[in-house]
């Protein structure tokens, strides 16, 4: 592993960081991406506890259940599908940067918006037909 | 400015570095498409006990799909997560000692879902 041998020492000056910069929709969505990513990371967690529950038997089932259909549990996988659809939806506007496309600022600012819409709506249409079904 | 020829020589590339970028887009397609599959069945699901859950389970096209997702959304989270401990984690010693941590939480998780799965998929 080489690193940046002497110069890495001595105080060098910095580049500005997040606080110098005036905040822009592109910016605030590029910083969601890894904070939402790191937040399904952790999230694994649930699906393993769920999982696991289910392969255990019908009483631990029950408890996943019971916490799932308390207002709190709720909220939390209802806060979850956000972050998966909002992580889902700007996971393909980078897909398409990839491909070579939408790199014009304006483009930019409108996929943005594009984005949170798609995760607004689909995060509610999810939860709306749960409950139709349910 | 510029690192003399004599460090560079001999050390060079690892040329593996996009073997990390490809693999989380890849996953990232994989990951899309099985998440939303889920999410549909789910909805479908909703307000169905243990033995319905079980009973679906027992298919196995369900359980093939599941064991998918599980293992492509974890190597995802494995990848992203390195990317970001090696953004922000500057000490070496504990980079290291965090990217360790992560890949064996991670593996862990990963390989107890899959157990969990194939005992739901042999209806045990």
């Amino acid at each position: 592993m080489a690193r940046a041998s002497k110069s890495g020492d001595r105080a060098r000056p910095l580049s500005p960081h997040l606080q110098i910069y005036r905040w822009w929709l592109t910016m605030a969505l590029s910083i969601a991406h890894r904070v939402t990513g790191s937040a399904l990371a952790v999230g694994l967690l649930l699906l393993t506890w769920w999982l696991v529950a289910l392969a255990a038997g019908p009483e631990s089932f029950a408890t996943v259940q019971a916490v799932m259909h308390n207002p709190l549990g709720g909220l939390v996988l209802f806060g979850y599908t956000f972050v998966l659809f909002l992580h889902m939806a700007n996971g393909i506007r980078h897909l398409v940067w990839d491909a070579g496309y939408g790199y014009d600022k304006e483009v930019a600012r409108q996929s943005s918006q594009v984005v949170i819409g798609a995760a607004v709506g689909l995060t509610l249409l999810t939860w709306i037909l749960i409950f139709i079904v349910g | 400015m510029r690192t003399a020829i004599r460090q560079v020589r001999g050390l060079g590339a690892a040329r593996e570095g996009v073997g990390h970028w490809k693999l989380q887009r890849l996953t990232a397609i994989a990951n899309a498409i099985l998440i939303l599959w889920f999410i549909v069945t789910a909805i479908g699901m909703a307000g169905e006990d243990y033995l319905a859950w079980r009973a679906w389970f027992a298919h196995p096209l369900a359980a093939a799909m599941m064991l998918l997702l599980v293992v492509s959304t974890f190597w995802h989270a494995r990848l992203g997560v390195q990317v970001v401990i090696e953004d922000y984690v500057h000490h070496e010693g504990v980079k290291v000692a965090a990217l360790t941590a992560t890949t064996l939480v991670i593996f862990a998780l990963g390989t107890v879902c899959v157990v969990s799965i194939l005992k739901l998929a042999a209806g045990g």
